[in-house]
């Protein structure tokens, strides 16, 4: 598919169409994507592949927005990679094309998918790049030098006579040397590299290298800003080409839902649709009593509001019913139990027993897969509720005024340790419109008592994007700190498995 | 002695028909003797009286330049980016794909950013003494932006009041990325003017680490500065206020105290007399000792702080900032915003800048001498305004012949 209609976009390389199951095709760990993928692929595999990268970009981005460090970003990132897209040195012994293929070909794709507007092209252009800088980072040094030699980076040699020329002013920026032979033998083994300062405009702010004419002068130590500027102009260049083309690819309809898919995932900083630890094995059983308490202790904000309103109103539209109603089926609210509480609900309200009976238990029992086309929908995620153009079901930070979304913070979370002091930074993310930053910060602050530190998120670092990933992780924390507290003998071996 | 507004339309309406250099500035702006993009896609906006003021302005020619010019007779006009399309078009391309491209590096340096210490003048006023202030920094900027980058159309221009205004044109400079330009002016900044009466602080240096190599040259050059401006001229530290500030920076409390006692309660001593005191307490700590250092450090950031160049970051970072045009008229002073030559830069003379009124006189006097009734497109040859023209118009020669000399190169190679 990208042989026909993206030629143009591409400097081809003939050779390179050939199959070649071995090293040859990636000799490096490292990508500059310069070359598209030439071969045919199965619209799974591509699905999955891009679908993979952009778990790991989610990451990329959120671990910004949440100012981690970057020694953080880079262990959360590589903690995801293994998991989701893995990328071994050549000493591994895995199957190193494969593994490099699908970093090659999802990144294509989401190249597809992020190239169609000024915003999309740059957060990717920036994820892409910290990626390629984690890579750079932790890759092996010998694979690493032979990386950056098999590439032309249009860099000039200094020469010794040049080198000695400037000693004085290359000298000084050594520093941390206790004294002044160490200091001259680490000056006589470096190599120098000549390029325009402007290609290395973030050692220039920085006053890392020495300028004459315009020429900054890189130690070979500081290669890897070279590596990094080129990686992101040549990305950005391509998308700007990449963009050019793609109303050509419009023909194939099996691939525009998928990128604007995609696309839309990358927006709502969503990863991808949170999987429930299958709600069959769920042993506590939630009955409809237990719905209210729950609702305090558990539920993210956009739940808690239906939750709420419900109470408040004993009724609630369709969508906000849909919408929660799922929520609580995926909870773990069996249909019985949830006829039982919808009707509860509806105490007070002009839906008397036979209009419910007639109208909304066939609803409920709908979607629960028990009527009409008998589907078993999943719960919303929050990319689907930040999708909702409705305040009343939607995700509450992304469509509530930041005074209403303040209110409704506090009194939705003081019972559990939020305080106006954290609305600063949380507001903050919501105007970056970060929504599912902003919430998970809630989650963090709201269990700090169960031992959960900043940036943590819901385990492992994850931000929340899903509302049933957000209360199931707050109810099985709860559960931890119960079962430790009354057994103390059985937390150890729970914390052994 | 001006009897001329320079506020008043009419006056400025003959200011720009009889004397503005509309094909130097054209020449110095295009690079080329035909329009190119460089012109036609710039923007120029105009500050009318009652501050109106109109944007997105853009001209094929500099005829055309001219005409609306005289017609609206602007207080004055600023000079803006290179966008992807015409200016003027603006509101029928589509808002993502109107963008600034290409700027010249600009840099402005302003004397209000010396208040804090300056001792001569306050707010808007500037004498020759203050003027030793952009002296210094136009030496430091324009050596170390030749030396260090490279760059050589550098044109400075007084701002009409109390700053100066510093042009670059070279090719690269035109296309620097907004990020490339921050990382220039982050090159550049060394210090950070305080505000209100604070003196600022040195941010170049991390801790106690030696300065890095860009600004020792340029230390180097300020030590004579600093002994001339601050020390004799400006006698910073004679008043109490004065010594106090320096005090402040002295990272060694009973060196500082022991100076303290002895400038307040002792016999006047000049700056001169306590900088030697400061040297000789710094001496009183052996070689070697941490103290040494540190106070040393200390004295050289003193230095910086006082001498180099105290820019204004945020005009350089972006592309799209506008500023004023060379050869307009300031509408306070009414003295008009002239090229300067940095090799003369001690020289010069902010009150000595003809103003609109002059001009205009001078013009009158040459007129009824040659009495052929014709009007001339140069007639600011016969005033006092010809020695900056001819700044300008050989400065944009020399840009002329660079690009005439690089295409002749792209002609004969192939790339």
């Amino acid at each position: 598919m990208f042989k026909g209609s993206h030629k143009p976009a591409f400097s081809n390389d003939a050779s390179l169409q050939v199959e070649n199951h071995g090293t040859a095709q990636y000799p490096f760990r490292l990508n500059f994507y310069d070359k598209p993928p030439l071969y045919d692929v199965t619209i799974e595999d591509l699905e999955i592949c891009a679908l993979d990268r952009l778990r790991i970009l989610a990451e990329i981005e959120s671990s910004a927005a949440r100012n981690r460090s970057w020694e953080e970003t880079k262990s959360f990132t590589m903690a995801q990679c293994s998991k989701y897209l893995p990328l071994n040195a050549n000493s591994a012994r895995t199957d190193l094309h494969s593994e490099r293929r699908k970093d090659h070909l999802g990144h294509f794709v989401l190249r597809l998918a992020f190239c169609r507007s000024e915003d999309l092209r740059r957060r990717f252009i920036k994820a892409e790049s910290t990626l390629f800088r984690i890579r750079f980072e932790t890759d092996d040094g010998q694979e690493r030098r032979q990386f950056l030699s098999s590439r032309e980076f249009r860099w000039t040699a200094v020469d010794n006579a040049e080198k000695e020329k400037y000693k004085a002013e290359l000298k000084a920026n050594y520093q941390g040397f206790r004294n002044e032979d160490d200091k001259e033998r680490a000056f006589a083994q470096e190599n120098y590299y000549k390029v325009r300062w402007t290609r290395v405009p973030d050692l220039v702010e920085k006053r890392k290298v020495f300028l004459k004419g315009g020429w900054a002068y890189v130690p070979s130590r500081d290669q890897s800003s070279i590596a990094y500027q080129e990686f992101e102009d040549q990305l950005g260049n391509a998308l700007q080409m990449t963009a050019k083309a793609l109303p050509r690819l419009d023909e194939d309809n099996r691939l525009l839902p998928i990128l604007n898919n995609l696309s839309q995932g990358f927006v709502a900083g969503v990863s991808s649709d949170w999987v429930a630890p299958s709600s069959e094995g769920n042993e506590d059983q939630v009955r409809a009593e237990m719905v209210d308490e729950l609702a305090q202790k558990h539920f993210p904000l956009c739940m808690r509001n239906l939750h709420q309103n419900l109470k408040k109103d004993h009724h609630l539209k369709h969508f906000e019913r849909l919408t929660y109603g799922l929520f609580l089926k995926v909870l773990g609210l069996s249909v019985e139990e949830a006829i039982i509480f919808w009707r509860k609900s509806f105490v007070g309200s002009h839906v008397k027993d036979d209009k419910f009976n007639k109208e909304y238990k066939y609803n409920i029992r709908h979607s629960y897969g028990l009527e009409g086309r008998r589907a078993n929908y999943p719960a919303k995620s929050c990319q689907q509720l930040l999708m909702a153009e409705s305040s009343s079901y939607g995700c509450p930070y992304r469509n509530f005024s930041p005074e209403n979304l303040q209110s409704a913070l506090l009194s939705a979370y003081s019972s559990q340790g939020l305080t106006s002091s954290d609305l600063p930074e949380i507001m903050q993310t919501v105007s970056a419109r970060h929504y599912h930053v902003a919430c998970t910060r809630v989650f963090e602050t709201t269990h700090a008592k169960s031992g959960v530190k900043r940036g943590e998120g819901v385990g492992a670092g994850e931000s929340v994007t899903h509302p049933n990933q957000y209360a199931t992780k707050s109810m099985e924390m709860e559960k931890q700190r119960k079962d430790s507290m009354d057994v103390k003998a059985e937390m150890e071996m729970e914390v052994d498995l | 002695m001006d009897d001329l507004d320079a506020s008043s339309p009419e006056v400025m309406r003959t200011f720009y028909r009889r004397l503005y250099p509309f094909k130097s500035i054209f020449n110095w702006l295009n690079h080329q003797p035909v329009p190119t993009r460089l012109f036609t896609h710039r923007e120029f906006s105009f500050t009318l009286p009652q501050d109106v003021y109109l944007r997105y302005n853009s001209f094929n020619t500099v005829e055309d330049l001219k005409k609306q010019v005289c017609l609206l007779a602007p207080t004055r006009f600023e000079i803006g980016p290179v966008y992807t399309a015409r200016p003027k078009d603006k509101k029928t391309v589509r808002p993502g794909a109107f963008k600034p491209l290409q700027r010249e590096l600009v840099f402005d340096i302003d004397m209000t950013d010396y208040d804090s210490i300056r001792t001569c003048c306050k707010d808007a006023a500037i004498c020759k003494r203050c003027w030793g202030f952009i002296a210094a920094a136009v030496r430091v900027l324009d050596t170390s932006i030749r030396d260090q980058f490279g760059y050589q159309h550098l044109l400075w221009v007084y701002s009409g009041r109390r700053g100066i205004h510093l042009w670059i044109s070279d090719k690269e400079a035109l296309s620097l990325t907004d990020e490339q330009r921050r990382a220039l002016v982050n090159w550049m900044m060394a210090v950070q003017p305080g505000k209100g009466k604070e003196v600022g602080k040195v941010i170049a240096r991390s801790g106690t680490k030696p300065l890095p190599p860009c600004l020792q040259f340029a230390l180097s050059e300020l030590a004579e500065v600093f002994s001339d401006i601050i020390l004799n001229d400006q006698d910073c530290f004679g008043s109490e206020e004065g010594y106090d500030a320096l005090l402040h920076l002295i990272p060694d409390s009973k060196v500082a105290e022991n100076l303290r006692e002895k400038w307040s309660t002792g016999p006047y001593r000049t700056s001169e007399d306590k900088w030697s005191d400061l040297k000789n307490q710094i001496k009183k700590y052996p070689k070697g000792t941490s103290q040494r250092p540190i106070l040393t450090s200390a004295m050289e950031d003193i230095i910086l702080l006082y001498t180099y160049p105290r820019l204004d970051a945020e005009v350089s970072k972006h592309r799209n900032h506008l500023l004023k045009a060379p050869f307009c008229v300031h509408p306070k002073t009414g003295r008009v915003c002239v090229p300067v030559d940095p090799s003369l830069i001690d020289d010069f003379d902010p009150e000595m800048v003809p103003t609109v009124g002059q001009l205009l006189r001078e013009l009158d006097a040459a007129g009824s001498q040659n009495e052929n009734g014709m009007e001339h497109h140069s007639d600011w040859e016969s005033t006092s305004l010809k020695p900056y023209v001819d700044i300008i118009t050989k400065h944009a020669q020399s840009l002329m012949e660079d690009v005439r000399r690089g295409k002749r190169e792209t002609d004969t190679t192939t790339w």
